[in-house]
């Protein structure tokens, strides 16, 4: 078997292309620091932004409008206290109440059961809850009412399952000072944007530049290497490691932080590849560019990254942004795979919703590589 | 008047790997030293040594008389150090390279003014003094950069193979300089490939593989080994220790 | 083999040649002798393709430098100026990487560049940074040698590079020049000049005496004498300065080249002269120029600077 895959590597690296692919990986087995930097940094970034949440979302304050009291509102109430996320520390007696409550931050969130609950329950078949949350703190607000959602289905279930009543409790949630909030993120889209973009567009102009800056790429130029083969392996070794990166982060971020995935894992990871290819064509551009590894490691900080995290609705939602803003963000990359992203992850979204996006990523994807090939230099000037 | 500079016993090692081998040396005040060897035969560690950039491992060393372990200090003020490789800000004006040299050694404003103009006489480069370095050419930018690391008169000047490249008009120009320096005083330290420029040397050390094989006056040297130029005791020398 | 015919080449106002013609014969060892900045990197990758010419057509083993760029990057070998390898991969990695990218293997050429490989095959698995300047320059070589190239352009390859590196370098080029391949390689030491069959002298983008070594020293149209008295070197040329039909005054290692007039004057009166000015135990001979006292005469008649 180890005989095997000596002679396949062997017939591979023998081959003018297959040479350059293995250069490429020893480059970046040998740079340990860079290479600790690939894999550290994601992995950095997703534990940061996850502890950063979920250490909020433990005894959580809710206040309680209970306009039933009856037994069911009890037995809620009372399993929602008993969660280690929520403690209950108000009561709220009528609607005045609420805005000074959630402004005041003594409660994150007040959950308003109907009068009548249990009555329109059995009667109806339908019960409503209303979940009001102070959505300026977006992801936090968001967590909240994603557990609020859980305790109250798994109640409504053992309910259905032990009565055999197809009754349903009604969630309705309002978000109060952020209304937008459908928009606003989940961190781990946003993160793979980021991500994906840093190792991908960054560490291919860096490597391409590095090589123009050594005086290399004058012998690679100068040899029968065509430029196409060039690129290709210079790209390729990032074209493994981002895609490890995105496995790791999914894994991540559904293992350890619960993110769902409720679309097609496919149709993900083809959006993915899509978003990593389109990537490392903008780092293949950038080197063509520049000259030196400086200007292009400012290049994508500052022309990539800042865009990714400010502009692609990562952090501001890209409706709140001003309109300028807005029409800027059309021609940013992760804008459109962050709303891929979460439309697959956290709505099941399908290509026949997704097509638009899709197909804007594959023309940007087209028309950096156009510019890079048209740019790439087979001389010197 | 003390030595220049003194070195005892130095030893500078990396790991086991031994780069200088217990040198011993001292450099009179106002001479012209060359310090030869072959790539990878330890110059460049006993220059940085002797620059104050980096520590040896061992041994007694005085630069400009100061002490090398506790008055590294005074020492960076009192050399200059100009290389082939590093030398002038290719991309700001000749007056702005001086502008800064001068800033940083502390030279008076006027002072500066006035060396200056000196300077760029001597060196007919007055009409020049806003150009930027990078549209010189090499020679001028070599013999410029020379004239910078001295602005602030130092005690000594470390030159780090200033000729490499330089057409043989301006190669001869610069040790013209050099001959200037040396007879105001400054001690000249200066390593080269350039055989005929080791002749120019008031004593030249050949070093291998480390250590210091020998040391003395062109003359004595190619007496010594019965041969007509210092080319072939320089060959003499790194092939006898290969 | 190289045919550059009326090459210009500028980089905005910069003019980096200035028409250059040069012919290069099949199996030559070929020098471009000139000082830094002369025009000899511009000239050697317009050869290689790497920069298109202005103005001027050069062909290589008949090929034209800038339609058939692809025969000649097949058939050339190309030493850049810079150390241009992989510092970060070993010896043997770089040779391998070389091999495949030229379609060949080491074993199918070692042969050729046996010579040259042996002296730092012991260190095949370090890596090419942490060679020594010598070094370097063989493996340079050998990466460049790997595809059996039938023209060799070698970018200053001894510069930075120690007098005994330099030496065995040329030994090595004299050796492949044995074995029929043309060789063009440029420097700023002018005493390399001698090893070559021809060489041209290039400076500030022109090209002038297009010759064999010792014809160029042979043809040297002035007198010069050979200098050596009791004082120094500075002092005495300082002294010499004032030599009626002096043309230059230069040191050449411990002694002072002193060109003057052809036959206008005696080794006497140059004796009496310096005696006048109180110098003592005057060596004075009449030699014959080497390449060094070619290139400052011929690049002196335009700015004529009386230098050390």
């Amino acid at each position: 078997m180890k005989n095997i895959f000596i002679t396949i590597s062997r017939k591979v690296r023998s081959t003018r292309f297959g040479a350059f692919l293995y250069k490429e990986f020893l480059h970046i087995l040998r740079d340990r620091r860079t290479l600790i930097i690939l894999f550290g940094i994601p992995l950095a970034q997703l534990l940061l932004f996850g502890y950063a949440l979920t250490n909020e979302v433990k005894n959580i304050k809710v206040a309680i409008a209970d306009y039933s009291h009856d037994e069911m509102t009890k037995q809620l109430i009372q399993q929602i206290n008993a969660s280690s996320y929520f403690k209950i520390t108000e009561i709220a007696h009528s609607p005045s109440e609420y805005n000074e409550l959630l402004r005041s931050g003594r409660v994150k969130e007040i959950i308003v059961f109907e009068p009548n609950f249990s009555k329109n329950y059995v009667a109806n078949g339908k019960a409503n809850i209303q979940l009001l949350a102070d959505a300026s703190e977006p992801n936090t607000s968001q967590l909240i009412i994603n557990y609020t959602n859980a305790i109250i289905s798994s109640y409504s279930q053992s309910l259905s399952v032990l009565k055999n009543n197809p009754a349903s409790i009604n969630i309705k949630t309002r978000m109060l000072y952020n209304e937008n909030m459908k928009e606003s993120y989940n961190f781990v889209p946003g993160l793979f944007a980021m991500i994906l973009m840093l190792i991908s567009a960054m560490m291919t102009a860096i490597t391409i530049t590095r090589e123009k800056e050594t005086g290399t790429m004058e012998i690679l130029l100068a040899s029968p290497l065509k430029p196409l083969q060039i690129i290709l392996g210079k790209v390729t070794p990032y074209f493994c490691l981002s895609i490890i990166n995105a496995i790791v982060i999914l894994v991540v971020g559904t293992q350890v932080f619960g993110v769902p995935v409720k679309g097609s894992l496919v149709l993900l990871m083809f959006e993915i590849l899509l978003y990593i290819f389109l990537a490392l064509s903008l780092g293949i551009m950038i080197s063509s560019l520049v000259s030196s590894q400086m200007s292009a490691m400012a290049m994508s900080g500052f022309g990539l990254m800042m865009p990714t995290i400010l502009l692609s609705g990562f952090i501001f939602p890209v409706k709140n942004m001003p309109i300028a803003l807005q029409i800027l963000s059309n021609v940013i990359p992760p804008r459109w795979f962050i709303e891929i992203n979460r439309s697959i992850m956290l709505k099941g979204g399908t290509l026949d919703i997704l097509w638009y996006q899709t197909l804007i990523l594959m023309s940007l994807a087209a028309l950096f590589l156009f510019i890079s090939f048209k740019k790439f230099k087979i001389r010197l000037e | 008047m003390d030595k220049a500079i003194v070195v005892k016993d130095m030893v500078k090692k990396f790991g086991d790997f031994v780069a200088n081998d217990h040198l011993n040396f001292e450099v009179e005040q106002g001479e012209i030293f060359g310090f030869l060897g072959a790539n990878g035969a330890g110059k460049t560690t006993a220059i940085r040594i002797l620059c104050g950039l980096s520590k040896p491992t061992s041994g007694k060393l005085t630069v400009a008389g100061y002490d090398i372990y506790k008055e590294t200090e005074q020492i960076k003020k009192h050399i200059g150090y100009m290389s082939q490789k590093f030398s002038l800000y290719e991309d700001l004006t000749i007056n702005e390279n001086i502008r800064f040299y001068g800033s940083i050694y502390g030279i008076p404003i006027k002072e500066r003014k006035e060396r200056t103009r000196n300077m760029l006489n001597r060196l007919e480069l007055t009409e020049y003094a806003n150009e930027r370095i990078g549209s010189l050419p090499l020679g001028w930018k070599q013999k410029l950069a020379f004239s910078i690391a001295i602005l602030h008169r130092p005690k000594i000047v470390f030159l780090d193979e200033p000729t490499g490249g330089v057409d043989p008009v301006t190669r001869r120009q610069f040790w013209n300089l050099i001959y200037e320096a040396a007879e105001k005083g400054i001690t000249v330290f200066v390593t080269t490939h350039y055989m005929d420029e080791a002749e120019y040397c008031n004593r030249v050390s050949i070093m291998s593989e480390g250590k210091i094989v020998d040391l003395d006056t062109p003359q004595k040297l190619k007496e010594k080994y019965n041969v007509q130029n210092m080319d072939e005791v320089f060959l003499r020398i790194a092939r006898g220790e290969n | 083999m190289i045919r550059i015919q009326d090459i210009t080449k500028s980089y905005g106002k910069t003019q980096a040649l200035k028409g250059v013609s040069l012919d290069v014969k099949k199996g030559e060892l070929f020098g471009l002798i000139g000082p830094d900045g002369a025009g000899k990197t511009t000239l050697m990758r317009i050869l290689m393709s790497l920069l298109l010419p202005d103005s001027g057509q050069a062909t290589m083993n008949s090929y034209d430098v800038v339609k058939e760029y692809k025969k000649i990057r097949m058939q050339t070998g190309y030493m850049p100026g810079r150390f241009s390898l992989y510092q970060d991969l070993t010896v043997e990695e770089n040779l391998e990487f070389f091999a495949t990218v030229f379609g060949t293997s080491i074993s199918e050429n070692y042969d050729l560049i046996k010579d040259i490989y042996v002296q730092i095959e012991p260190f095949k698995k370090r890596r090419a940074g942490k060679l020594s300047g010598g070094m370097k320059q063989k493996l340079a070589l050998s990466c460049a040698m790997i595809h059996k190239p039938e023209i060799l352009i070698l970018d200053d390859p001894t510069t930075g590079v120690d007098a005994v590196s330099r030496k065995e370098f040329w030994e090595m080029l004299m050796r492949l020049k044995a074995q029929g391949i043309t060789i063009l390689v440029s420097t700023p030491y002018m005493d390399e000049a001698t090893l070559c069959d021809r060489i041209a002298l290039i400076e500030k983008g022109n090209i002038f005496g297009v010759n064999t070594p010792q014809q160029l020293m042979e043809n040297f149209p002035e007198d010069l004498w050979s200098v050596k008295t009791a004082s120094s070197l500075y002092q005495t040329a300082k002294k010499l300065q004032n030599l009626p039909r002096l043309i230059s005054v230069n040191s050449f290692g411990q002694c002072l080249h002193v060109v003057l007039l052809k036959g206008k004057v005696t080794k006497a009166d140059i004796i009496t002269f310096l005696e006048q000015q109180g110098e003592t135990n005057i060596e004075i001979e009449q030699i014959q120029a080497n390449i060094e006292d070619v290139f400052i005469l011929t690049t002196e008649k335009k700015t004529n600077p009386v230098s050390l």
